[in-house]
């Protein structure tokens, strides 16, 4: 066995048994830090397949940004996850039909997918073999494709903007820290002294 | 790999591009530092910097391909650029009184149009699969966020969630055709796509992409049976913002259409033919029909804003330069009318604030505001297609192109259809001269008025004014595809 065929059933194994933990464990946070245990061993899986600009992005994007957004949304939502949960054996063989079924489908395109012969050479940008996928990347982005890459950030601009002008509220009376305000405030305006008789109260 | 970008010279062709990405930034950023609340300034300054652009395209004769064959700029290009900068302007001028009481008050919503238009120029432009996609999303997400900027108005909501989900389909649709396109061709370039075709025997999984593709543009340009979202996007929205829906970004998604039948699929054209026809007779048929009914004057816009869209594939259908043309001025003279339209539903205003959104409120508008109600005959004499104002030329124009092609069913329904549809625009004409007077209105703003003489002098006195240049024109850009 050589060590990138032991490597390969390391991560499946635990990528496939953390899968399982997603959808089995009761903790819904629990639920999300598996999730990221599955992200991060599909990373290795495609690192073995020797896609290592995927398995960098995977971490990056989907670890760094996505798993911890729905770490947050699952601890701030307080969802009831124990009463999502009810009934999910009296389903279950329902599921298990459509996975089976889901399976045997994709077995079947996998086994007779054929690429045209005349496609890979037409492409725009053939496959070199000899360079590392993420220098293959860099030689393209930024000058074949610049300007698609140029157009793809105008429409994240867009998208922002949108997102920001269709939910930023701007409140009239919010009360803002003004530091400046605050350490210019002196000793007379900010005490007060009262004589208070005793057994009175203020 | 070569790149583009050695010299500043080489994008001489993107210029205009190039000046309306960076000004929008530059005002996004001015917007964002100094302009919270006074966003007519800001307004203003975009409305200057489309018309620069425009000054940009007309005195920039270099044409060609950038960006390893992406990004196409020939005749047809720069004619429907055109096209779709001055609609672009034109509603910006016309939302400018009208943004405070339609809650567009934000400077974000010129930037947003500006960013659109930049999307709608890269379309018509667009020579490469990807590209159309970017440019195609560009353009969609800033309609979508423009649609909704009224975001205490349901209507308004209702409209851009509307618009959005069913964009996504739409866009789903496209890229999916795209897909296939490329899987069945190995190509992405709309001017190679067309060797792999002509090359070999055409492919039934080509067909298919090419079918999904024009489904998905369909939806944009909302050609029957993909124009359900149309008269809701359209009658909740903002006014001043269906204003830009119904002129620039359907000249953009026509131009698209345009492209990408006549340059990729040239060869086949009898298959993407009958597809084209069925949509034209389909939407010239519904819109004459549904519109009947509709009291809602942007609704019944939305059915005519279908009718003529279908008007417009009459030409396309034809298959030939001479079609193209067609649908070329065609384009010209419905942007013009819808103009019209809607300067002068933005010119009534009612003594409350509360602006004109039906048929009943027109009532007598001949006697209160005689200038007015000429300007609306005017353009609805124009959109049923009565000589001699430009809208007949428009039709004339598609149809003889069809004819010339053979397709004499469809120039029939054609005709057939435009006489069902005189019934609505006609009853606005009798509502606003023989009805009597029930609202008054207040006095329209100057621009306003100044956009209603102009455009009710270009279609009066098309064809002895603009007919010959914008045919020439027209010609000339339809000559650059074939």
């Amino acid at each position: 066995m050589t060590l990138a065929l032991f490597f390969f059933y390391v991560f499946s194994i635990i990528a496939v048994a953390s899968a399982l933990m997603v959808i089995a464990s009761r903790n819904p946070v629990h639920s999300v830090l598996f999730l990221i245990l599955v992200f991060v061993n599909a990373a290795g899986l495609f690192m073995l397949a020797g896609a290592e600009f995927l398995a960098l992005i995977l971490i990056v994007v989907y670890v760094g940004a996505v798993a911890v957004l729905f770490l947050f949304v699952t601890m701030m939502l307080d969802v009831d996850f124990a009463s999502l949960r009810q009934g999910m054996l009296q389903y279950a063989p329902v599921g298990v039909v459509v996975g089976v079924i889901l399976l045997l489908e994709l077995l079947l395109v996998g086994g007779s997918f054929v690429m045209a012969p005349q496609v890979s050479g037409a492409s725009a940008v053939p496959i070199d073999h000899a360079v590392d996928n993420t220098r293959a990347l860099g030689q393209v982005i930024y000058t074949r494709y610049v300007f698609l890459f140029q157009g793809a950030g105008a429409v994240l601009l867009v998208a922002m903007v949108g997102a920001i002008v269709l939910t930023l509220q701007h409140k009239a009376n919010v009360k803002r820290q003004n530091i400046a305000h605050q350490t210019q405030r002196t000793r007379a305006e900010a005490t007060e002294l009262v004589k208070v008789k005793s057994g009175q109260g203020v | 790999m070569t790149s583009d970008l050695t010299s500043f010279a080489a994008l001489a062709p993107a210029y205009p591009e190039l000046l309306l990405a960076v000004g929008a930034v530059v005002l996004l950023l001015a917007g964002v530092l100094f302009s919270r609340e006074r966003s007519t300034g800001l307004a203003l300054i975009s409305i200057v910097l489309l018309i620069a652009v425009i000054a940009v395209a007309l005195w920039q004769p270099a044409e060609g391909t950038l960006f390893n064959g992406g990004f196409i700029v020939d005749g047809f290009a720069r004619y429907m650029k055109l096209l779709v900068l001055g609609g672009s302007a034109v509603t910006l001028i016309l939302s400018t009184s009208a943004a405070k009481p339609f809650g567009l008050d934000k400077f974000e919503y010129s930037i947003l149009v500006l960013l659109a238009t930049l999307g709608m120029m890269v379309m018509v432009s667009a020579n490469d699969l990807m590209s159309l996609y970017v440019s195609l999303e560009l353009q969609s997400l800033a309609l979508y966020v423009v649609a909704a900027l009224k975001r205490d108005d349901s209507r308004a909501t209702e409209a851009g969630l509307k618009y959005f989900v069913l964009g996504a389909l739409a866009s789903g649709l496209l890229l999916y055709g795209a897909s296939l396109v490329y899987g069945f061709t190995g190509l992405t370039q709309l001017d190679q796509i067309v060797g792999a075709i002509a090359g070999e025997h055409r492919s039934i999984g080509l067909i298919f992409g090419m079918v999904f593709l024009l489904a998905g543009i369909a939806f944009k340009i909302s050609a029957v049976p993909f124009h359900m979202w149309t008269p809701d996007v359209y009658e909740g929205a903002p006014t001043p913002v269906t204003a830009f829906f119904s002129t620039a970004p359907k000249v953009a998604a026509m131009a698209l259409i345009i492209r990408v039948v006549t340059v990729s699929f040239g060869p086949i054209t009898h298959d993407w033919q009958q597809i084209v026809v069925f949509l034209s007779i389909a939407s010239m048929v519904l819109a004459a029909f549904a519109a009947i009914g509709q009291n809602n004057l942007k609704r019944l816009l939305a059915y005519s804003s279908i009718g003529h869209v279908g008007f417009a594939l009459v030409g396309l259908s034809a298959g030939t330069a001479v079609g193209v043309e067609g649908v070329a001025i065609y384009l010209a003279i419905y942007i013009t009318m819808n103009i019209g339209f809607f300067a002068v539903l933005l010119s009534l205003r009612t003594a409350d604030g509360a602006y004109v959104e039906t048929i009943p409120q027109l009532a007598g508008l001949a006697q209160k505001r005689p200038f007015v109600a000429a300007i609306m005959a005017v353009v609805m004499f124009s959109f049923i297609g009565l000589p001699p104002l430009a809208g007949f030329f428009a039709k004339w124009q598609v149809f003889l192109a069809a004819i010339d092609a053979h397709l004499f069913a469809l120039a029939i329904i054609g005709v057939l259809a435009s006489a069902v549809s005189a019934f609505y625009y006609l009853r606005i004409v009798k509502v606003m001269y023989f009805d009597e007077a029930t609202t008054e209105f207040e006095a329209a703003p100057a621009e306003l008025t100044a956009v209603m003489a102009v455009t009710g002098f270009l279609l009066v006195t098309y064809f002895v004014t603009v007919g010959a240049p914008l045919y020439n024109a027209a010609h000339a850009a339809a000559g650059s595809l074939f």
